[in-house]
């Protein structure tokens, strides 16, 4: 995946930092919860979501079941409008596919719409190295580029930034990049934003190529479809030359008709709206309307190999509309950066492991950073059982082995014995509350320390439960 | 081996035995609304205002008046017409200069147009929705997206529908389409909604029954 997060350190040492942060703490569970009640009202005005959520998932289903007919079906409607396909195994070849795409228009700039499959590929910094300017045109998006950062949503990518640092990064770095921000610049969002508009205005009127993701592809139509809100989207998708489309393969669905499913689901799950401000739907290239070259790049980057996996592979039905970061309890306290990659939260958890493998000590670690609440599964609205896949992924872990784990089989064994042993469970809980008062907060020891690192030990009563039943009740 | 077909050959690999897929069950509604052409105009109506879009009712002999009055209240001196709108529309506006989208014009001549008016493909009501596809009475993508100003007329009953559902019929996929649910916005600043970035910062909807 992307470079920006290659060393990154595992989750339990990143969410440590991160949950001592107040100030992004603030902002995350300000947002988190601000956007949770208003997707719950979204939802209830539809009688039918069990339904539609049903739907949604089934033909995700049956999308990945077929997904070799679909995708030639795809590439030969696609071709057949006009639009040029291409295959990319990994990263690296989908953003060589871009960058002797972009060299053949003879431009050294890009403008973009946000697309989280891009960000997977590092396709910015891969274009940079070739000498290509690429600009993010959506204004979070914007807001990360120009400070340097990295996302840590996948619908807000700035939710971790109040106004005040926005202020800050455009009236710092927009001059660095274009036409910078203007006098007096405030915090208050309207001027924020008008600032962003000015700014990115001068980059779309001369834009020659474009490059996008999309939410979706039909499969019968050979129609892309990408959902947002700014108008940068359309702005990229209609005004260039040259329009360059790096999507997932899992992206597809079979039928025009599918898209009355998720057209409703998708936005009043991630915006909570009924329907986002803009959708743009294109088939090939249309005469005298918008680019007269496009060019769609089908990425693999992992996906087959999430498809082999029997119980992992329902997070390929993700349509990334992010509402189980939302809910999540570890998500709202750690943030998005803690995950190491540009997909965070339950599913990133669950969808970063498999595309990356789970060799790395930040992917090793990954399928633990949840409580298995299932709120996550709760609000999916393709229905990915996020819990299911993380205790699947959690078993690969360990049968990978590694020290924590060793000691953490031999510590459930032991508990295993104490727990078949009722005296000994019992003395055991006397003695201990007994010696409470001299008990340290963290586990100590080798082995307990790593475990301990992100868990405090829970305070022991003043005697037993049973004990204290037996005087009071029995 | 190309990419295409090592794709393809794993994709064929990781499914190998797995279980066919049931048929997609469509239980769901195709309609939320009652069908009844009025409660859907006024839904329509009521979910445009409420996504800050601007919304008047006329009768179709009101409406050059109608629009005459809306470009003149903008301030607006030229408005961009696509070919196929029906001249009598802007018959009322005689103090604006009409212009129009040629094949050759660049955005930045765009950008100096005041106001944009177009006809739609298709509203949605339960969702607060106009549909354009570029028929002759929309045009381009592009002249909804660069002006700041974009008033579309909707016929009803017969261009208004309850649903997505029922929206998605009506349309070609072999056209290019572009659904606006209210002007631009974005919430991306603490998720305070701030209307107008990138595209037109005014929407007016004129909903003309006949």
């Amino acid at each position: 995946m992307s470079g920006t997060f290659v060393g990154m350190p595992s989750f339990p040492v990143a969410a440590g930092v991160a949950v001592t942060d107040e100030r992004l703490r603030g902002n995350l569970r300000r947002a988190t919860h601000t956007i949770r009640d208003k997707r719950a009202v979204a939802v209830g005005e539809l009688a039918d979501w069990g339904a539609l959520r049903e739907a949604g998932k089934e033909i995700k289903d049956r999308t990945l079941r077929g997904l070799d007919g679909y995708l030639v079906e795809l590439e030969a409607a696609v071709t057949a409008a006009g639009g040029v396909v291409h295959w990319a195994s990994d990263a690296d070849e989908a953003n060589r596919i871009v960058v002797d795409l972009v060299r053949a228009t003879g431009e050294r700039e890009v403008v973009k719409v946000k697309s989280m499959a891009t960000q997977e590929i590092g396709l910015n910094e891969a274009l940079e190295a070739a000498g290509i300017a690429a600009f993010e045109t959506d204004l979070a998006e914007l807001i990360v580029q120009l400070g340097e950062d990295r996302p840590s949503h996948i619908l807000v990518p700035a939710i971790h930034r109040n106004r005040e640092e926005i202020r800050e990064i455009f009236v710092r770095t927009m001059s660095e990049w274009g036409r910078p921000a203007p006098e007096g610049l405030t915090d208050s969002p309207a001027e924020l934003a008008e600032a962003a508009r000015v700014h990115l205005r001068e980059k779309f009127l001369r834009a020659k190529v474009g490059i996008s993701g999309a939410n979706f592809m039909v499969a019968e139509t050979g129609t892309l479809v990408v959902v947002e809100s700014e108008g940068n989207g359309r702005m990229c998708l209609t005004l260039p030359e040259t329009l360059i489309s790096v999507v997932g393969i899992e992206k597809v669905v079979p039928s025009w008709r599918d898209l009355e499913v998720f057209l409703q689901t998708l936005p009043r799950s991630s915006t909570a709206e009924r329907m986002n401000p803009y959708t743009s739907m294109w088939t090939g290239v249309t005469d005298g309307d918008g680019p007269e070259a496009f060019h769609l790049v089908l990425l693999d980057n992992g996906r087959t190999a999430t498809l082999g996996d029997e119980v992992g592979r329902q997070a390929l039905r993700c349509i990334r509309c992010s509402a189980c970061l939302n809910v999540c309890p570890v998500y709202e306290r750690a943030g998005g950066h803690a995950y190491g990659s540009v997909y965070p939260g339950p599913i990133g958890a669950i969808l970063s492991p498999q595309l990356r493998g789970i060799r790395s000590e930040v992917d090793a670690s990954l399928p633990f950073a949840s409580s298995l609440c299932g709120a996550c599964y709760e609000v999916c609205p393709v229905a990915i059982d996020i819990p299911e896949v993380l205790v699947h992924l959690r078993e690969r872990v360990v049968e990978q082995g590694g020290k924590g784990h060793r000691l953490e089989k031999a510590a459930m064994k032991a508990a295993g014995w104490v727990l078949n042993h009722p005296g000994a469970l019992g003395a055991g809980e006397r003695l201990a509350s007994k010696t409470r008062k001299g008990h340290p907060k963290k586990l100590p020891g080798p082995g307990g320390r790593q475990w301990g690192q992100s868990r405090d030990l829970p305070q022991l009563p003043a005697e037993p439960f049973r004990d204290w039943w037996k005087k009071n009740r029995a | 081996m190309t990419s295409r077909d090592r794709i393809l050959t794993r994709v064929r690999t990781a499914l190998a035995g797995a279980p066919q897929a049931p048929e997609i069950s469509r239980d769901y509604l195709s309609t939320h609304t009652a069908d009844d052409p009025a409660i859907v105009l006024d839904l329509l109506h009521e979910n445009l205002a409420d996504y800050r879009a601007i919304v008047h009712r006329t009768r179709a002999d009101g409406l050059p008046g109608l629009l005459a009055r809306l470009l003149d209240e903008r301030g607006s001196r030229t408005v961009l017409a696509p070919a196929g709108l029906p001249p009598q529309w802007l018959a009322g506006a005689t103090g604006v200069r009409k212009v129009e989208d040629t094949p050759t014009a660049t955005a930045q001549e765009l950008d100096a147009v005041d106001s944009v008016v177009t006809g739609c493909a298709v509203a949605i009501a339960e969702t607060g929705t106009i549909v354009l596809d570029g028929g002759a009475d929309q045009g381009r993508r592009r002249i909804t997206l660069i002006p700041d100003h974009h008033i579309c007329v909707v016929r009803a009953p017969e261009q208004v529908v309850a649903s997505v559902p029922q929206a998605l019929p009506r349309l070609d996929p072999g056209r290019p389409s572009t659904w606006i649910s209210g002007p631009s916005a974005t919430s991306d600043i603490e998720l305070d909604r701030v209307e107008g970035v990138h595209g037109p910062r005014t929407l007016e909807v004129v909903l003309v029954e006949s």
